[in-house]
């Protein structure tokens, strides 16, 4: 019981001392901007201050945490849906001559065509519901998620897979047994990168036609000179994407267990 | 009169099967830098007996790897004979234990889980396969160490959870390239007497690559010196040393004329 008690003490120590420095930079430059705000009189419409920010989360949280909710639904989705497509294509084409030859070109090329460009086609396809959100985010996050798996799957020591000839291992357990638990560190720098931008691919399929998130509500606040609700907005976006990093950060902990194990 | 003589009859049949035979067999590379096809293997003879100890031992780039590979199968000859006794087809891989200089032990799996991939890979029953390794692991020095992962233990514990995963496969043939190479003087010479024993325990046909002229005579009954110049490459010193040998040997007599004969044919 008082070793738990230890541990989990020393644990919160730990965390406290990493912590600490950004923290204190952080409150130190709200408290500069608050305070530089109010002495210059910036009006609230032009550059609202922390406290207005704070007072228009407060106020108006029912609003905005419906419109987060629609935001972090279209992410988890879109995501979702580019780690199965991104993993499973990469696979594919690691495992296949024939399909890395067929897929492997049209996915670089089709890289230089700006994905949030084509929201607006999309909205033309889709209309204004959920759909085009979703393929935007499941698009721009695509393409990090299945390079990083091919590089993952590829970068194999070729010490290990002789090894694994040499007791009579065939192509598909090779493949298994080595290649995908190799590969797993790659593709979890592939879904940070794609997580960070589902969350920007979702704000600008919203910004380009929408009824609803907080894309959506940063468009109509801004004619309405709500800049505070703009800027809530912002930072109810980066609290979902710190979030979101916070669960792929676990999951990489958990699923690749033993790179962080103690010597 | 007579026990002497069966001895001499089952001396003269082995003499006569080798495990492995090798004739005439040559290999070349392709440098890609200058397009220039370089002879690794020249017309190289090679057998090994039953039971025995060989080591090959030659400077670096003389073949000694290139020749290993092709014995265990990961690689094919230009030219030349291989017959190993009970394989019949083409294809060696999996049919011999081939231990490599690095332990290659896979980062995500325990130290038991480690030692029965070979199992795993041929289909065994994992129940089955881990008492295998359970039974083992004593002789391995890792009992208490089998719920490890690699990276939590020390280079000679490695070293002997990758010894294990090449036994467990339970081939008649060891091949084991430059398998402490990377670990220090003293971890190495316990490493070398264990081996010894491992080698009586459990009857195998070692075939050892080295850099070390010592570690080669201590262990072997026969020592192949490979030399760099292309022709007649292949030097073959017979080590009459008795058993079991002890770490003193390397003092005696017999034991330095041996390096005499070996120093040379190195240095060339």
């Amino acid at each position: 019981m008082q070793n738990t008690i230890k541990k989990i003490n020393t644990k919160l120590k730990t965390v406290f001392v990493q912590w600490f420095p950004a923290v204190i930079l952080i409150f130190s430059l709200l408290v500069i901007w608050e305070i530089s705000c109010r002495l210059a009189d910036v009006p609230k419409w032009l550059l609202p201050v922390p406290t207005d920010i704070i007072v228009e989360l407060y106020e108006h949280w029912n609003l905005l945490l419906r419109h987060s909710f629609v935001t972090l639904y279209e992410i988890l989705i879109g995501f979702s849906f580019s780690i199965i497509s991104g993993i499973l294509i990469g696979g594919l084409i690691v495992y296949s001559k024939t399909l890395e030859k067929a897929i492997y070109p049209i996915i670089i090329s089709s890289q230089t065509i700006p994905i949030i460009a084509i929201a607006p086609i999309l909205l033309v396809w889709f209309g204004y519901g959920l759909l085009p959100k979703i393929l935007v985010v499941g698009l721009i996050a695509f393409f990090p998620i299945a390079v990083n798996t091919i590089d993952g799957l590829k970068s194999i020591d070729d010490d290990l897979v002789n090894m694994m000839k040499t007791l009579g291992a065939n192509k598909s357990q090779i493949f298994k047994k080595i290649q995908i638990p190799n590969s797993l560190p790659y593709i979890f720098t592939g879904l940070r990168i794609g997580m960070a931008a589902s969350v920007i691919g979702a704000v600008i399929s919203e910004w380009v036609g929408s009824s609803e998130g907080l894309g959506y509500l940063m468009i109509r606040s801004k004619p309405q000179f709500l800049t505070e609700r703009v800027f809530a907005a912002i930072f109810l976006l980066s609290i979902i994407g710190f979030l979101l990093f916070l669960l792929v950060n676990y999951c990489e902990k958990k699923i690749v267990y033993w790179r962080t194990l103690s010597e | 009169m007579r026990t002497a003589g069966i001895h001499q009859a089952v001396f003269f049949y082995i003499i006569m099967n080798p495990i492995i035979n090798i004739k005439n067999l040559s290999k070349s590379f392709i440098d890609e830098s200058s397009n220039e096809n370089t002879m690794i293997l020249h017309h190289i003879d090679f057998h090994m007996n039953d039971g025995e100890f060989v080591s090959l031992i030659g400077p670096s780039g003389c073949g000694k790897s290139t020749l290993l590979n092709i014995i265990s199968g990961l690689d094919n000859p230009d030219n030349g004979e291989i017959n190993i006794s009970d394989i019949q087809s083409n294809n060696r891989l999996g049919k011999l234990s081939y231990m490599q200089q690095k332990d290659l032990l896979l980062p995500w799996k325990t130290v038991l889980d480690n030692s029965i991939l070979g199992l795993e890979v041929q289909n065994e029953n994992k129940r089955v396969s881990e008492q295998k390794a359970v039974e083992l692991l004593e002789t391995f020095g890792l009992s208490g160490y089998e719920n490890y992962y690699p990276n939590q233990i020390s280079g000679g514990m490695r070293q002997r959870a990758s010894f294990l995963r090449t036994i467990l496969t339970n081939k008649k043939i060891l091949l084991l390239d430059e398998p402490f190479s990377a670990l220090d003087s003293i971890t190495r010479s316990q490493m070398q007497k264990w081996l010894l024993k491992l080698w009586k325990q459990f009857n195998k046909t070692i075939l050892l690559v080295t850099h070390d002229i010592d570690e080669a005579i201590f262990l072997s009954d026969r020592i192949y010196v490979m030399q760099n110049n292309n022709f007649n490459s292949m030097q073959i010193i017979h080590v009459e040393l008795p058993r079991p040998r002890t770490r003193e040997i390397v003092l005696d007599d017999s034991f330095i004329k041996i390096k005499k004969e070996i120093l040379p044919l190195i240095e060339n």
